[in-house]
């Protein structure tokens, strides 16, 4: 995935930048399904995969395909992207290494809901249960979020019906 | 023609399996992954390629924009009204224990029309972006 | 064993900062917007890895594992992969429109078209 997003940093033709992205969300979604996220890795591939080239490659072909030469020199960006790293990387230390039971998400919440969900709501999947269910107003809110977005698009794309010659200036 | 022949065709085999695939995962999402999210966003994707392969105007015979524009904000209406019916039966707002007699299946009740909403409203709001970008037609205009 | 512990951290933290690259040194929109996405998907991982348990499963109950792995992370993850397009839809159409209006979608072009525009008064 490292090698994919120097690729999509590189490249100037938008199309491979598009189908590149493509398959970093596919890699994505497979390093998801290997933490055990089922959910979340369906989701990833149906909608990073799938959806986002569909609307990137309608956008592409709306808007033309190539990208120009960069004007500015690369150092500066490249700079403040290391000593990003270096203090991302020095906060990171502190944090629990990786698949340690005794970190704070395991042993605060998570039991309760793993224990209690069949009994309280019926549904064996722990993942839709507490989204549905027990965390059901932040689910409401998504749910309003991807109206907006929807809502937002047509607002920005709608075509007026005016009587006016087609290439006149609006 | 003539290359667009096994597109055609193999588009005509996938659509339907997509479409059963989507409803499996939006009903079995209780007990395997899945859920409305991802029900709706994999229909939307069915209808995508219906029509990427046959034309938009093909694909916007079979749901009309009045329709997708109508399941954009009948999940959001659906969703919310779970929530009142939890308040007019006596319960807090998207209380799912007050649906039914039997706790256990008003929330099993509460859950199943939740994920409808939710995936009504993913599979309209991806269909209608769709037919937004794809609808429109290249304005080369210098500035 | 620290240095293999921290492993999926550091992977993030590249991932991140690649995103976060691509946003501040392209001028084309569309490759900024996907930057953006590369950065939000790191995040996923940033969530996603420390719900891992080594030895459990997917978390469905069933009744022949025990050990399952933490389902909190994947409810907010799930939550933010549909805003992640929500936000990607709407920035390419605002992308969309600015190619229509400004006939470009450099950076560069973009801003020095505002500027002539200023100084035309």
């Amino acid at each position: 995935m490292a090698v994919l997003t120097v690729g999509v940093a590189i490249q100037r033709n938008l199309f491979s930048v598009v189908v590149l992205s493509g398959i970093y969300s596919f890699l994505m979604a497979t390093v998801l399904v290997a933490l055990d996220a089922v959910d979340v890795a369906m989701t990833e591939a149906s909608v990073g995969a799938g959806v986002s080239t569909v609307l990137l490659l309608g956008a592409l072909y709306l808007c033309g395909g190539e990208e120009a030469k960069p004007l500015h020199r690369p150092w500066p960006p490249l700079l403040i992207a290391l000593v990003i790293v270096g203090a991302l990387v020095y906060g990171t230390l502190g944090l629990p290494a990786f698949s340690d039971p005794q970190a704070p998400i395991h042993v605060v919440v998570a039991p309760r809901y793993l224990q209690q969900a069949l009994q309280e709501t019926g549904v064996p999947n722990v993942v839709t249960a507490v989204l549905a269910s027990y965390r059901g107003f932040d689910t409401l809110g998504e749910v309003t979020v991807v109206f907006t977005a929807g809502a937002g698009v047509i607002a920005l794309l709608r075509r007026r019906r005016r009587r006016e010659p087609p290439g006149e200036a609006r | 023609m003539k290359g667009f022949l096994i597109l055609r065709i193999i588009a005509k085999l996938l659509i339907p399996y997509i479409l059963i695939f989507a409803l499996y995962v939006q009903f079995h999402g209780d007990f395997g992954p899945g859920g409305g999210f991802q029900a709706g966003v994999i229909a939307a994707a069915a209808i995508m390629l219906y029509g990427l392969v046959f034309g938009l105007p093909s694909a916007r015979r079979l749901v009309p924009d009045a329709v997708v524009e109508t399941m954009v904000g009948l999940g959001v209406l659906i969703y919310a009204g779970v929530g009142v019916a939890g308040l007019l039966l006596g319960g807090n707002y998207l209380d799912y224990f007050v649906l039914h007699r039997d706790p256990v299946a008003g929330q099993l009740r509460g859950i199943f029309w939740v994920e409808v909403g939710v995936a009504v409203t993913v599979n309209g709001v991806m269909l209608k972006i769709f037919y937004m970008f794809a609808g429109r037609r290249r304005r080369d205009r210098p500035s | 064993m620290s240095l293999l512990g921290h492993y999926n951290y550091w992977i993030t933290v590249f991932l991140m900062t690649a995103g976060l690259y691509i946003v501040i040194a392209r001028g084309n929109l569309v490759k900024k917007l996907i930057g953006l996405s590369i950065f939000q998907t790191s995040v996923y991982l940033l969530y996603v890895a420390p719900g891992k348990v080594i030895g459990g499963t997917a978390p469905i109950l069933s009744p022949e594992y025990a050990v399952y792995s933490n389902p909190l992370p994947h409810v907010l993850i799930l939550t933010a992969i549909v805003v992640g397009v929500a936000t990607l839809a709407l920035g390419l159409a605002i992308t969309v429109r600015i190619r229509e209006q400004y006939g470009s979608i450099e950076e560069d072009e973009i801003l020095a078209a505002d500027r002539d525009a200023e100084e035309r008064g």
